[in-house]
């Protein structure tokens, strides 16, 4: 087959229609164009969104459940074993918040080859004092250092740095939104109350902004000393431990062994945030139906200009065949104006679509909901570009085919003899 | 192959044709004929006797027949379409009635066309090539306007040129001259025979034409499908 010929002619037949030729195409850029804006958009989205929340969630979460045991003490006993029996009005026993042996389980954990890091924290219920208000609320003690190390706490710190809190004893990273309520600064003071009625002074050296409202109304956080100290407990009293992986996949498997082993409650990060999952379904499928949708669209035009086209040019089809092109050429110079099309549609739409995006990267978006960032999230991912050229040539493809198979058969002797 | 057969161009055996639609209708009629190498024939018939049909049969274009083609010594009959297109592309020139150009395409573009889809020779052998036979066909200076853009005579100039571009074995044309005036259709017969002479091609041409079948090697008469003469 003589390539060069047959490209020769595609291309003079679509230059000599040139404004149905370039509508054709526009529908392929419009399609492959709203394809990588969308897709490029709602990726950055799904991505700001998911390290949102991977950023600052512990890929295993580990505490202690206050729940009613399993079993019940009736069941332990040996006469009682074939009996059926009924306990009513069971209640958890009284049991302590606290890690039993935190100290020991913290290191063997860090010993783990699938660990990046741990961190260990204490929550402290208490009272917020200024003045006159009085706000319930919860102080965290944390490594301050480590939790900005392993979850990026110090995106989150509106105010201050992470070594002003490290540094001090007797200080607080304090919840935005408390700030707010009670009129505080960096640099003043509150009084934190325990449900004891104790009050501990403490010098607000930054603020803490997570975006979500009922966080930042209640949450601050402190050393781990210093909440220790506030609940008067010594330093192996720990509530929670936070858990990063190397590899987040691992986090099922690593939070069943943490419950087998050793008697805790141990929440992985896909349970915890199931519901993140499926948002990111649901906006992969908008941008992949309604890119289809409109490449369909552009299909059904490309299929009909080109049938048009050959209906136009029966009598060069029967002048191509009479003089010695066959079947297949006539075919190829159809689907390769269909591609050709295809491939320069396509690539405007990939130019125009980076543009767009270009412009939303560029686009100023501040929220309070999100302090991380100060313009609209895309991603640039070149596989998106790939995907959409290769969307553009098999779109066109298939509208051409059609249109080209017909053109094949065209039987010159009926064209010549109905002139 | 023998000289003999070597010499004969075109041959047909027994060839029947039969149309179904609208009703059966037996439109070729054992149809027996041979063209020699440099021989210029033309046939003759009244109207719906079945010329431009044989013609079509003998190019290759048709293939729903009964009987055998032979082109060049070599059997036609049972070729797939695709070897056909290349038969007609190196071994035959056809001629139309009308002129069938591309019209979005220049005249020398037209002419061509068949010689690039060959490939025997590079584009720049074909286009000088293809101005040669403008040239000898008196309309080379048309050879850049586009095919749409020239009178009926310039337009069955360049399909003959185009019909020469390959040096085929044999030209058929079905009513080359059925739409010129007769000082055109003179000079269409002139190149015809001339080419004949000279480059000792062989020739099959449809006519209507008395004055014209007269000038040419041997005439066969047509008559309802059968040759009669
Ligand atoms: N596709 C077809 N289906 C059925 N009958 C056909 C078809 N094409 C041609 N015919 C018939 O076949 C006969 C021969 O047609 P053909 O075109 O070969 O005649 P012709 O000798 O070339 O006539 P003319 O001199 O007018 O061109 C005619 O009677 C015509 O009606
Ligand atoms: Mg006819």
């Amino acid at each position: 087959m003589n390539w060069t010929v047959i490209l020769s002619i595609s291309k003079t037949h679509l230059l000599s229609r040139l404004k149905q030729s370039s509508i054709a195409a526009l529908g392929v850029t419009f399609g492959i164009g709203t394809f990588i804006i969308l897709v490029s958009f709602m990726t950055g989205l799904n991505q700001l969104l998911d390290n949102l929340i991977l950023d600052r969630t512990p890929h295993v979460h580990i505490y202690n459940e206050i729940e009613p045991s399993a079993q019940q003490p009736v069941e332990l006993l040996e006469e009682f074993s074939e009996a059926f029996n009924i306990i009513r009005s069971v209640k958890p026993k009284q049991n302590q918040e606290k890690i039993h042996n935190a100290l020991p389980l913290l290191s063997h954990l860090k010993k783990d080859t699938r660990v990046r890091g741990v961190t260990p924290q204490v929550k402290a219920q208490v009272f917020y004092l200024a003045g006159s208000i009085k706000l319930n609320g919860v102080v965290q003690g944390v490594d301050i250092m480590e939790e900005a190390r392993l979850f990026n706490i110090d995106d989150y710190i509106v105010q201050g740095e992470p070594q002003d809190l490290a540094r001090n004893d007797n200080a607080i990273l304090l919840g935005a939104g408390i700030a707010k309520k009670m009129s505080l600064e960096v640099g003043d003071k509150l009084q934190v109350a325990t449900a004891g009625g104790d009050l501990f002074p403490l010098k607000i050296v930054g603020l803490y902004q997570s975006g979500l409202a009922e966080i930042d109304n209640v949450q601050s956080y402190t050393n781990l000393k210093t909440a220790q100290r506030i609940l008067g407990e010594g330093n192996s009293y720990i509530t929670d431990i936070h858990v990063k992986l190397l590899d987040m996949r691992k986090a099922l498997e690593m939070a069943e062994e943490i419950e087998d082993q050793f008697n805790l409650s141990a929440v992985d990060i896909n349970r915890a945030n199931a519901q993140f999952e499926t948002g990111t379904t649901i906006r992969n499928i908008i941008t992949y139906a309604v890119s289809i949708t409109l490449l369909v669209v552009a299909g059904f035009g490309i299929y009909n200009i080109l049938n048009m086209m050959i209906y136009e040019k029966m009598n060069d089809i029967a002048i191509l065949k009479a003089t010695g092109f066959s079947g297949r050429d006539v075919k190829m110079i159809f689907i390769s104006q269909a591609m050709l099309i295809g491939v320069v549609g396509g690539v405007i739409g990939l130019f125009f679509g980076y543009i767009v995006s270009v412009l939303i990267d560029h686009t100023p978006f501040e929220t309070e909901a999100l302090p991380t960032i100060s313009t609209f999230p895309v991603n640039f991912n070149p596989l998106y570009y790939v995907i959409g050229i290769v969307f553009a040539i098999a779109s066109t493809f298939l509208a051409g085919y059609l249109p080209a198979q017909r053109a094949k058969k065209i039987d010159p002797v009926e064209i010549i003899r109905g002139q | 192959m023998s000289i003999e057969a070597n010499n004969k161009v075109l041959e047909a055996r027994n060839v029947n044709k039969y149309f179904t639609i609208p009703v059966s209708f037996h439109v070729l009629k054992d149809i027996s004929l041979c063209i020699e190498r440099g021989e210029f024939v033309s046939i003759m018939g009244k109207s719906g006797c079945g010329k431009s049909t044989l013609l079509y049969v003998l190019s290759t274009m048709d293939t729903d027949y009964t009987g055998e083609l032979y082109i060049a010594g070599e059997k036609m009959t049972g070729k797939s379409g695709e070897e056909l297109a290349a038969v007609r592309n190196s071994e035959i020139g056809f001629i139309f009635q009308f002129h069938y150009l591309l019209p979005e395409f220049t005249v020398l573009q037209n002419v061509m066309l068949p010689g690039l889809k060959l490939g025997r020779k590079s584009a720049d052998e074909v286009r000088h090539d293809a101005l040669e036979k403008l040239r000898l066909l008196d309309i080379g200076e048309q050879a850049d306007k586009l095919a749409s853009r020239i009178s009926g005579g310039q337009k069955q100039r360049v399909a003959i040129a185009r019909a020469l571009i390959n040096q085929p074995d044999i030209i058929m044309a079905d009513e080359p001259t059925g739409n010129l005036d007769s000082k055109n259709s003179e000079n269409v017969f002139n190149i015809l025979r001339q080419l004949s002479h000279e480059q000792h091609l062989s020739l099959l041409v449809v006519t209507h034409d008395h004055d014209f079948a007269e000038k040419t090697d041997r005439i066969i008469i047509m008559e309802d499908g059968r040759i009669v003469g």
